[in-house]
């Protein structure tokens, strides 16, 4: 089991790392531990291999910075739930290897601290106070995921997974 | 079936009959790619297994987001990446002090309307401002853009922006497009392209403020109609298919204020008249250049900024620092007390050149306020014109610019100090240098000593 952390909407990279910490301030083997920093201190030292964020609306929106999402990878985080994602988040978490997954239910059902399960077969995020269900993966990005991120799929089939 | 912008742009380069939603491999014209993300665009391409840049005369990058470099370890990534930029033999590179990327991309002629172009940066959605479906990407879908030439997109639906009417004095396309913020909100236009309508007759920098900011509404891409850059076949059909549209009527329109720490917290500037401000920064892609330095120098008339607030000026580009320097613009700027930094984006990202303490407040002329945005996560940020930065350098209070503009020499003069004497004190009048010293030159000159002080 997992752990959720709930967030609310609108949650931006800025909170998530903010610029003072990106890797090339303080080197890139410490911008992740300064995740959440200003926004949930103690993030990064509590924070354990497959916990879930889970978010309202337009989860990620702000700055296009990777590293906020490669800060999250770099902690283990197991995925992302929430009513909506900013559109350079979503890529950047699909890139690397991130299951971003939205849900309308997610954010209300689950609390903070809830113990979870990310079940993406199923497409729904079990939860103490039930199953939130989850929207369908598109099949390109649900490619690059199980590859572990484009990187990894591009290495292993040279291009871009086919389109429908 | 009758197409949008963007459903055109991504058709004529993807090959394909694309409507919104699909999804399309789409051949870039360009990549752009800047200092801040370098090191994880080298390790990206290094994890892809290649060595070498696609082509590397569709391939510009630049130093402007932490420069001139404010800590050794940021210098050290700037020294990285000038190795690999000679490594690579890429020829488009605009090392630091030249200017803000998105700025340089489009007035030095980078963006071909009608192509894509990805950038490693957010506002990349500025090409738009000559018709170039611009879209900010991470660094690793940059890396994947440098190796392949290419890069997948989800074809946007478009929300359809029409300007009315004439601004009136005193207020701007950026009090318009905060206006459209404002309306849309930070995630009203997410995936979408902001298609803008009657704006193509603005000056291209102006244009550049509009595309850049549809970043602030999540959008993927910001395009202006029938641009002069334009090629024929790139207008929106008569009866193409928006998620929504927006009527702005620009002579009705107030100044507008971004009260932090949203975006698209906007208020008429009335609603915020009064708020002081310690800092004022003038520059970014969205207000760095030289028609925004001439307004802040025109409201300023020759008058001093409040003892106690700071200006930081960062002109966009190298050109438009040295066109605000040769016709005085700069020069009246510092006089004025005014402190100008070097071409980048300066203190817009809180990196270098004048980042904000605790509970500082800021008025900016930038397009972001988030909670530290620009230093410490205490410090609170407004956004607005050049017009009401002016007035917030001259009085230390945020204000409607329009009576300053308007006003008599004698009645700025009562304006100005009928509002610094509202404020409350904070923070410390500092000497001007220079002032002391010509006060002494005067005072030798008039008792006949001046010989000795030139020597
Ligand atoms: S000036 Fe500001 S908004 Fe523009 S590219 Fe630089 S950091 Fe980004």
């Amino acid at each position: 089991m997992s752990r959720a952390w709930v967030f609310g909407d609108d949650l931006d990279t800025d909170q998530i790392v903010p610029g003072r910490y990106a890797p090339f301030m303080v080197g890139q083997d410490k911008f992740h531990l300064y995740a959440f920093c200003d926004a949930r201190p103690g993030f990064a030292k509590e924070v354990r291999a497959g916990d879930i964020l889970v978010g309202g609306e337009n989860f990620g929106c702000g700055s296009s910075r990777e590293y906020a999402v490669a800060a999250l990878a770099k902690l283990g985080v197991g995925g992302i739930v929430a009513k909506s994602f900013a559109r350079i988040f979503f890529r950047n978490c699909v890139n690397l290897g991130i299951p971003v997954v939205e849900s309308d239910e997610a954010s209300t059902l689950v609390h903070d601290a809830d113990e979870v399960a990310l079940d993406l077969v199923a497409g729904v995020l079990r939860s103490p106070a039930g199953d939130a269900r989850l929207r369908p993966v598109a099949p390109f990005a649900r490619e690059i995921l199980d590859a572990g991120g484009v990187v990894a799929y591009l290495r292993a089939h040279g291009d871009f997974p086919k389109l429908a | 079936m009758a197409k949008t912008l963007a459903e055109k742009i991504l058709s004529r380069v993807s090959g394909r009959d694309a409507r919104a939603g699909d999804l399309v491999i789409a051949p870039v014209s360009r990549v752009m790619v800047h200092d801040s993300v370098i090191d994880a665009v080298i390790a990206g391409l290094r994890d892809l297994g290649r060595d070498r840049v696609w082509d590397t005369s569709r391939v510009a990058v630049f130093v402007d987001h932490a420069a001139p470099a404010p800590t050794p370890v940021v210098a050290d990534s700037h020294r990285v990446l000038r190795e690999w930029v000679r490594q690579q033999g890429i020829a488009t590179f605009y090392d630091a002090g030249e200017g803000v990327c998105h700025q340089i991309m489009v007035e030095e002629g980078y963006c071909e309307a009608g192509t894509v172009i990805v950038g490693s940066d957010s506002h990349s959605n500025s090409y738009g401002a000559v018709g170039a479906f611009g879209a900010g990407m991470g660094a690793t879908d940059i890396a994947v853009a440098l190796a392949l030439g290419r890069t997948w997109l989800r074809v946007p639906e478009s929300i359809k922006v029409t300007f009315t009417g004439r601004p009136r004095k005193g207020v701007t396309i950026k009090d318009a497009i905060m206006r459209v913020v404002r309306e849309i909100g930070t995630d009203g236009a997410r995936y979408a392209c902001v298609e803008f309508h009657g704006a193509s007759a603005l000056p291209q920098g102006d244009r550049i403020t509009l595309a850049g900011m549809t970043t602030e509404m999540g959008a993927k891409a910001g395009i202006v109609v029938g641009t002069p850059e334009a090629p024929d076949w790139l207008f929106p059909d008569h009866g193409a298919a928006y998620a929504n549209e927006v009527r702005i009527d620009l002579s009705a329109l107030e100044p507008q204020i971004a009260v932090p720490p949203r975006v698209d917290q906007v208020v008429d500037v009335s609603e915020a008249v009064g708020q002081p401000i310690d800092v004022v920064f003038l520059g970014s892609c969205t207000n760095g250049r030289l028609v925004d330095m001439r307004q802040v120098a025109a409201t300023l008339r020759g008058r001093r900024i409040a003892p106690e607030v700071r200006l930081e000026v960062v002109p966009a580009s190298r050109r438009q620092f040295e066109d605000a320097m040769a016709d005085g613009t700069l020069l009246a700027l510092s006089a004025a007390g005014g402190v100008i930094g070097s071409s980048g984006c300066g203190p817009c990202l809180g990196r270098t050149g004048g980042v904000l303490a605790g509970s500082e407040v800021c008025l900016s002329t930038a397009n972001r306020n988030y909670r530290g945005r620009m230093g410490s996560a205490d410090a609170s940020i407004y956004l607005g014109s050049p017009y009401v930065a002016a007035v917030a350098a001259l009085t230390g209070v945020i204000d409607d610019p329009r009576p300053y503009l308007e006003a008599t020499d004698e009645e700025l003069d009562a304006l100005i100090a009928r509002r610094r004497a509202e404020r409350p004190g904070r923070g410390a009048a500092s000497v001007r240098s220079g002032d002391r010293s010509r006060e002494l030159m005067l005072s030798a000159a008039r008792s006949g000593v001046a010989m000795e002080i030139d020597d």
